[in-house]
């Protein structure tokens, strides 16, 4: 039976070839790849490495899964009026969206910078306008795999949305918007505060949105002032206007998506001036 | 027909009040290695991340394949390969993947399982960066800086913290792109590898040039008589023993004393030379342990240069 190698070879040994048996290897032959294959690449490696990431994935897919089946079968929540399911599911998917582009790319970006691969990558031809472009569809791919598994989920559960075409348009228009302003947080405290500070930071807003920004119940049950305060974090946005699609068969507000536009701009232009690369 | 691959002049790099690179010149040749040797904090990767681009030069002027390492960051970046000191992999990432990442970021790579085998990395190729040893980790990143067959290489500190296997097999590599055409620039701080590896030597101290040359140009054909006592002898006599003047030079190493004579005309101490200081050594009753020519090191150089006190 064959044993397995898992010692990483020294050097090459004399049965390999050698460098010296192929001089022609290292002739000079510079250039960059197309724009869109250094994109497509880049985007293929940050989705392996956020998937492959232990904590990202209990964060962005298991919590979220056991959030939804456990208050959903177990009634200790006071989670809102209909079925248990139908108004936990929009709070979720909000919380989900939240944990991937905001907590996991505060913490992936962070550490990037950390360790010196931002620089690295900022020697090689793909643009800075690639990596955010790379990150963005990361990003995306990660919350479609979300938003599916939750959905099978919830639709196991018993789940039954008020789907319209307007509202799901207009759902996704909020997926869209809130991802643009939770990456922009993200990016502003990645690029700005050390890689613990970061890790902690990300953490500890992860939590408060979870309890204050009407994930498992509606901001409604919170005494008035108190749901006013909440009423303006993008979470809250986020969560309440996928509620009001997918629970009430409504549009969302104006100002749920004037809320996110905000967010989106002030954080963008912060993290754009601010962002330190090293 | 040497165009020069990299052109630095009387660059200047400033980090608040400390001036870290103070008119600093120098020139390297395609096809050709350039070790930047010096103690830490010498102005060296100062002066290799203003090259890259990944610093401003708050004087002077840096040319590189003839371009701006900033203004014509766009046009260059292809052609330049860039080793860090350390790190610039993610600690999640594959070698093997993160390799055929950098390669797919170039218009004609070299094939990085190809690589990955001539570097001896193959069986690591599916270890995570953060798992991968010392040496697979600079090796990786060596590997990562000539994949897209770039023009020049910077290569900070390539062989640092690497056992000697590791260490011959990136002299080998350097040796091998510097065949191929390719301008290698490195810095480091081991004597022998500047010595073995490069072509050309630039002595690089508190953020200038100090020497530089070829690097039998720059320990030249000097030698001097060294030898060893178990207590001081009279230096002053030595030296006026010496037939047409010379000098001695005297350090305690572990409680002895090491003597370097030098003849006037360093090129020629001849046979009489060696006689003369045997001669006086007999005749002052002094013996001479360990009495030997010597040619000069590229590390004498570099102490004569650079100076005996310790930096940090």
């Amino acid at each position: 039976m064959m044993t397995e190698h898992t010692f990483g070879a020294t050097v090459a040994d004399s049965a390999t070839p050698t460098l010296a048996d192929d001089p022609g290897l290292f002739s000079p032959a510079p250039g960059a790849a197309p724009m869109w294959r250094m994109v497509a690449a880049q985007a293929r490696m940050e989705l392996r490495v956020m998937l492959r990431h232990g904590e990202q994935f209990l964060l962005t897919m298991v919590i979220p899964v056991l959030l939804l089946v456990g208050f959903s079968l177990v009634n200790v929540l006071d989670v809102g009026e209909g079925p248990r399911v139908d108004a936990l599911t929009p709070g979720i998917l909000a919380l989900a969206i939240m944990s991937t582009s905001f907590t996991g790319l505060a913490i992936g970006t962070g550490f990037e910078r950390r360790y010196g691969v931002l620089k690295r990558l900022g020697a090689t031809p793909l643009s800075r306008f690639g990596l955010l472009a790379a990150k963005t569809l990361a990003v995306l791919a990660v919350q479609s795999i979300q938003i599916t598994l939750l959905g099978v989920v919830a639709l196991l559960l018993g789940w039954e949305p008020a789907l319209s075409p307007a509202g799901v348009i207009a759902a996704l228009a909020l997926v869209l918007l809130a991802t643009a302003a939770f990456s922009s947080l993200a990016l502003l405290m990645a690029g700005t505060l050390r890689a613990e500070a970061t890790l902690a930071g990300a953490n500890l807003v992860y939590v408060l949105m979870l309890g204050l920004g009407g994930v498992l119940f509606p901001t409604s049950s919170f005494p008035a002032p108190m749901e006013q305060a909440v009423s303006v974090l993008p979470i809250t946005a986020l969560a309440s206007g996928l509620r009001e699609v997918l629970a009430h068969g409504a549009l969302p507000s104006v100002g749920t998506f004037l809320i996110l536009g905000v967010w989106t701009v002030v954080c963008g232009l912060l993290a754009s001036r601010l962002f330190r690369w090293e | 027909m040497d165009t020069a691959a990299l052109e630095v002049v009387d660059l200047v790099k400033r980090y608040g009040s400390t001036t870290a690179v103070t008119g600093l010149s120098f020139t390297a040749r395609p096809g050709a290695v350039t070790a930047l040797l010096g103690p830490n904090g010498a102005g060296k990767t100062s002066t290799i991340e203003i090259c890259e681009g990944f610093r401003r030069a708050d004087g002077g002027s840096v040319r590189v394949l003839g371009l701006d390492p900033i203004g014509d960051a766009t046009a260059l970046k292809p052609r330049v390969g860039v080793m860090p000191q350390s790190g610039g992999v993610p600690t999640g990432a594959r070698a093997a993947e993160w390799l055929r990442l950098m390669a797919s970021f170039h218009a004609s790579p070299i094939e990085p399982d190809l690589l990955l085998e001539r570097l001896g990395l193959t069986s690591a190729g599916r270890t995570p960066f953060r798992r991968l040893s010392g040496g697979q980790q600079q090796r990786l990143s060596l590997a990562c800086a000539v994949v897209g067959r770039p023009e020049i290489v910077f290569l900070d500190e390539p062989t640092a913290g690497l056992d000697p296997q590791a260490r011959m097999a990136t002299w080998d590599l350097v040796t091998a792109l510097r065949t191929a055409g390719v301008a290698v620039i490195l810095t480091t701080h081991h004597m022998e590898e500047a010595e073995r590896l490069s072509d050309h030597v630039v002595i690089i101290d508190h953020g200038a040039v100090v020497a530089e040359g070829a690097p039998d140009e720059l320990t030249g054909r000097r030698r001097d008589v060294r030898f060893s006592t178990d207590a001081p002898i009279d230096a002053d006599a030595l030296r006026a023993a010496l037939p047409e003047g010379g000098t001695v030079a005297t350090v305690t190493a572990g409680g002895r004393y090491e003597h370097t004579v030098t003849a006037e005309d360093p090129e020629s101490p001849g046979p009489e030379f060696l006689a003369v200081v045997a001669a006086w050594c007999a005749s002052a009753g002094v013996l001479a342990e360990d009495l030997r020519v010597r040619r000069r090191t590229l590390e004498d150089v570099f102490l004569e240069t650079t100076g005996r006190e310790l930096r940090d």
